[in-house]
């Protein structure tokens, strides 16, 4: 058995990162403050280069619970990639006054660890670990503001992690009482022989959490309020960074020990699948709060994440739930900073967009048409791959309904994209927060580079 | 770098140019023509260099793990269409050289949709065509909503909308085309070799069901096609040009490049649906731009009646039982009506255009007596509306001569049946078409005819050269059919199979 801490040399620097910022600003709060988030992008970066190191070394589970595998190394960058544009969202929230507290870069860098320790689990019990790592300070996260709609939403939010939470720590229960283990190997050895009613039960109870994580059908209560409730790169990094922990760990366990269970666990997830992205669409088209839009947008393309899920074992399902994860944080992390940069909520503050600063608007534009897929952005290679690779794995129907609802969804993503590129009614308007402006251009450009030249970073 | 890739990139990179700061409304535009003639000579150099099969071809890795390349080329089928592309893309650039508000960007999604008509025409690869295809409807959604006039943000969201579901419907037959080639390649060359569902038909006919509403959304073919009257009626007169000249053949190639050559069998089997999905269009598009009063909707309506010939064309090139050399004349037909269409309908939009400039009325009952005001307008569009419904010496007669020959050579009487009943769909046009000349340009003075000034320079120097490369083709279109027989050859043994 591999014992080498120096294997999670990853996970360490993101951890030391936020405990330093953590007694930073406890040793002087004003100071503190400075630092704290340069600090935690620290981390973040050693934890990339880290992970780019680990993806060139032989793989493994280390203390036989913990799976080192490209699976887990990319989880491990793009967590860290997609956490570092929060930091700075956050930065600007603070420039602007709204709200935010120091600490929120560090609660940001303690659910990026949960979300990268979930896509490692190798055993139920670290899965569970990992759950709660991901979610307790994101409750905090959407509470840091203290006014009215964030305790709302950190409220709401706290409870269905709460309830869900326990129905997955039952699923546990169950698959520990049934199998005997709660490693995922011996787990797909055990279930074989297991009655199947049983299993279902189990698997049911055990999805709950995992969608919450995944802000899917039925945990996805919480998504519209925390998004609207809380500052916007607190919705932005919790809409964004959890899922991709969420996914990956579904996707480990589908591959590792649901496959090679009776229960006809493929159905379910595509009923879920389903349920997620037409209630998302049809929820957001009468959006008029931008946050509340992107938040049901956000459902409905976990709807789509979890086709490539369905179809394991083609062998297609990894790249392309591993590449659209990439291309959805890219670009919901695009469409929050035209939101933070901006600093409107609603529709009626968009017109005249495009006059006051054309380069936002485009960059709104290519996320949004991302978004619903048009090429050639990161979304919709993803999006093209998810399709095959569902269909691949037999499930033709799930990729019939996947493109009527993308169909659907271009509607209201149009919805906030024509007043963008309509003449103001009045001239003037506040100036974009430059921080937030860059991150958007560079999520917008990443998303174009991702969708032309996403070859280079898939296996042949 | 192969030329091609030179023709189809080298808008993009002018368009890139115009977002730099110095660049005025003025300089935009003159990037705009300068771009445009340029592909234009290379276009035509490239059809000069043509040496049969495929052409300039380009072949490189683009997304190994889906088996997507980057592989361009043009033949008999594509070279026609690219050529026109680039020709009705210069002549809309000169056409909009003055009077457009905010040039700067009209400039370059204009540049933007010639990169993406022109890579459509000359893709050889299934992602890659689905990517330009796509493209063309987001790049029209902005031309009609930002530049239209009317109820434009309406038209150009049923326009994306409907395309947009019928583009979803082509990427799922492409992802079907892939799967059933063994999913190793998005290729069309190589899937055309080797036919993807030699065995499952009944999934082959449900690919080509998805391939086929794709790309009759796009055409538009009856009854899909209720999006492009508004889109049409509401689009600037450039943007018009381009979505009747360029992107409705986009449907129709794609039928012709993708679904016969690659089902053949699903094709065959099918084939009675395209004629009378053919026939129906032909005779409703003709109906209903006769009952027309709006001058614009009218030409958008006898756009469904000229993408209706070309479909039939199609279904009867599938129908094996019939002659051979018949179904080549039909295929040939249908590739110079695709070119005359757009040339055609291409000026026809562009004079519409004119009149709105002048009255902003589109109302056939309020003009009148134009003929008295504007002689060289009149002039322009009675060759137009004459090439339109196909009388002989200029392209339209060529075009529906073939089509109509070969539907009915293929000696199948259902066939010949078919069309017989489409024959009627040309006395319908040639009376619209008479018409609307009779109403608006002769007779007595209407209320908007003072505002009518004649043709500018600009606007006859956009509109002319189409009209006269009509009348070429018509009076001797030996050179565009030696390029396309032998492409309509080979395209009716490929269906064949």
């Amino acid at each position: 058995m591999r014992d080498d801490p120096l294997d999670l040399l990853p996970e360490l620097f993101v951890l030391f990162g936020a405990v330093l910022g953590l007694l930073a600003l406890t040793v002087s709060p004003k100071g503190g403050a400075r630092w704290v988030a340069w600090l935690c992008a620290l981390g973040l970066t050693g934890c990339l280069v880290t992970a780019v190191v680990a993806a060139f070394s032989p793989g493994g589970t280390v203390f036989g619970s913990y799976v080192l595998d490209p699976l887990t190394n990319v989880v491990r960058g793009v967590a860290a990639l997609a956490t570092l544009p929060c930091l700075v969202l956050a930065r600007g929230v603070l420039a602007r006054g709204g709200g935010l507290r120091p600490e929120a870069h560090v609660l940001m860098s303690l659910a990026a660890l949960g979300t990268v320790t979930l896509a490692g689990a190798g055993d139920l019990l670290v899965l569970v670990a990992a759950y709660l790592l991901a979610s307790v300070p994101g409750y905090a996260l959407a509470g840091l503001s203290g006014d009215a709609p964030g305790t709302e939403a950190a409220l709401k939010y706290y409870l269905v992690g709460a309830f869900l939470g326990v129905l997955t720590l039952t699923g546990v229960t169950l698959l520990y009482g049934l199998a005997g283990t709660s490693a995922y190997p011996g787990l797909g050895g055990a279930l074989r022989a297991v009655p199947q009613a049983a299993v279902v039960c189990a698997l049911v109870a055990l999805f709950a959490g995992v969608m919450f994580k995944a802000g899917g059908v039925p945990g996805h209560f919480w998504v519209p309020d925390v998004t609207e409730g809380a500052p916007a790169a607190v919705a932005a990094f919790v809409t964004t960074v959890p899922k991709l922990g969420a996914f990956a760990a579904l996707l480990r366990m589908a591959e590792e020990f649901l496959t090679s269970s009776a229960a006809d666990w493929r159905l379910l997830l595509a009923l879920v699948s389903v349920a997620t992205m037409t209630l998302g669409n049809l929820a957001a088209f009468r959006q008029t709060n931008v946050r509340r839009l992107l938040a049901y947008s956000t459902i409905s393309q976990a709807g789509y994440l979890l086709l490539p899920v369905v179809a394991v074992p083609a062998p297609l399902a990894r790249p392309a739930l591993l590449f659209y994860l990439g291309a959805y944080a890219v670009t919901n992390l695009g469409a929050f900073a035209v939101v933070v940069a901006t600093g409107r909520d609603t529709l009626d503050g968009y017109p005249g967009l495009s006059g006051r600063s054309p380069a936002l608007a485009c960059a709104l534009a290519v996320c949004l048409l991302g978004f619903a897929g048009t090429p050639p952005t990161a979304v919709f290679l993803g999006k093209v791959m998810a399709f095959t690779a569902v269909w691949q794995g037999g499930y033709a129907w799930l990729a019939v309904v996947a493109a009527l609802n993308t169909v659907a969804s271009l509607f209201y993503y149009l919805r906030w994209i024509v007043p963008v590129f309509r003449p103001a009614p009045s001239p003037g308007g506040d100036v974009p927060v430059r921080s937030a402006a860059l991150t958007a251009y560079a999520a917008a450009t990443a998303s174009l580079v991702l969708g032309v030249a996403g070859g280079v970073v898939l296996p042949p | 770098m192969d030329v091609l890739t030179v023709v189809i990139f080298l808008p993009l990179v002018a368009a890139g140019l115009l977002a730099l700061p110095r660049i005025g409304d003025r300089g935009a535009v003159a990037v705009w023509i300068a771009a445009a003639a340029v592909d234009l000579l290379l276009t035509v150099v490239m059809w000069h260099g043509y040496r049969g099969g495929i052409g300039y071809e380009t072949r490189a890795r683009w997304i190994p793990a889906l088996g997507a390349g980057y592989h361009v080329g043009v033949d008999g089928l594509s070279l026609p269409l690219v050529a026109m592309t680039a020709l009705l893309f210069l002549a809309c650039a000169l056409y909009s050289a003055r009077r457009t508000t905010r040039a700067r960007p009209y400039a370059a999604l204009f540049l933007g949709l010639q990169t993406v008509c022109t890579g459509l025409f000359a893709a050889l690869d299934l992602l890659l065509f689905f990517v330009f295809f796509d493209l063309s409807i987001a790049g029209m959604y902005f031309v009609i909503a930002g530049w239209g006039h009317g109820d434009r943000y309406r038209s150009a969201l049923r326009f994306f909308l409907y395309t947009f579901l019928g583009s979803l419907a082509l990427l799922l037959g492409f992802i079907g085309l892939y799967l059933g080639g063994g999913g190793r390649t998005f290729d069309m060359v190589d899937l055309t070799r080797e036919p993807p569902f030699a065995e499952a038909s009944g999934t082959a006919g449900l690919v080509l069901l998805a391939v086929g509403i794709g790309l009759a959304i796009k055409t538009p073919t009856v009854p899909f096609h209720t999006w492009l009257p508004p889109a049409h009626t509401d689009a600037p007169a450039a943007g018009s040009a381009i979505l009747a000249g360029v992107m409705l053949k986009m449907g129709v190639y794609g039928l012709a490049r993708i679904a016969m050559p690659m089902l053949p069998g699903a094709w065959q089997r099918g084939a009675w649906v395209f004629v009378l999905v053919g026939v129906v269009g032909v005779l409703y598009g003709a109906l209903v731009a006769l009952a027309q009063e709006n001058v614009k909707r009218l030409v958008a309506y006898t756009s469904v009646n000229h993408m209706g010939y070309v479909v039939l064309a199609l279904g009867a090139a599938g129908l094996v039982a019939g002659d051979t050399h018949a179904r080549q004349l039909a295929v040939s037909g249908a590739v110079v009506q695709m070119v005359s269409h757009g040339l055609v309908t291409g000026a026809l939009f562009l004079l519409t255009g004119v009149l709105w400039d002048r009255a902003h009325d589109y109302d056939l009952g309020r003009f009148g007596g134009i003929a008295g005001v504007a002689p060289v307008l009149t002039g322009l569009t009675a060759v137009a509306a004459f090439a339109s419904l196909g009388l002989p010496g200029l392209s339209g007669f060529i075009a529906e001569f073939q089509i109509f020959a070969g539907v009915v050579g293929t000696g199948v009487p259902g066939a010949a049946v078919a069309g017989a009943v489409s024959v009627l769909g040309i006395l319908v046009t040639a009376a619209l078409m008479l018409r609307m000349l009779h109403r608006a340009f002769l007779g007595a003075p209407g209320e908007l005819t003072p505002l009518v000034s004649d043709v500018r320079p600009r606007e006859l120097v956009a509109v002319a050269p189409l009209l006269v490369l009509s009348a070429v083709i018509g009076v001797a279109p030996h050179w565009l059919l030696a390029f396309v027989e032998p492409a309509a050859a080979a395209l009716v043994s490929l269906v064949s199979r």
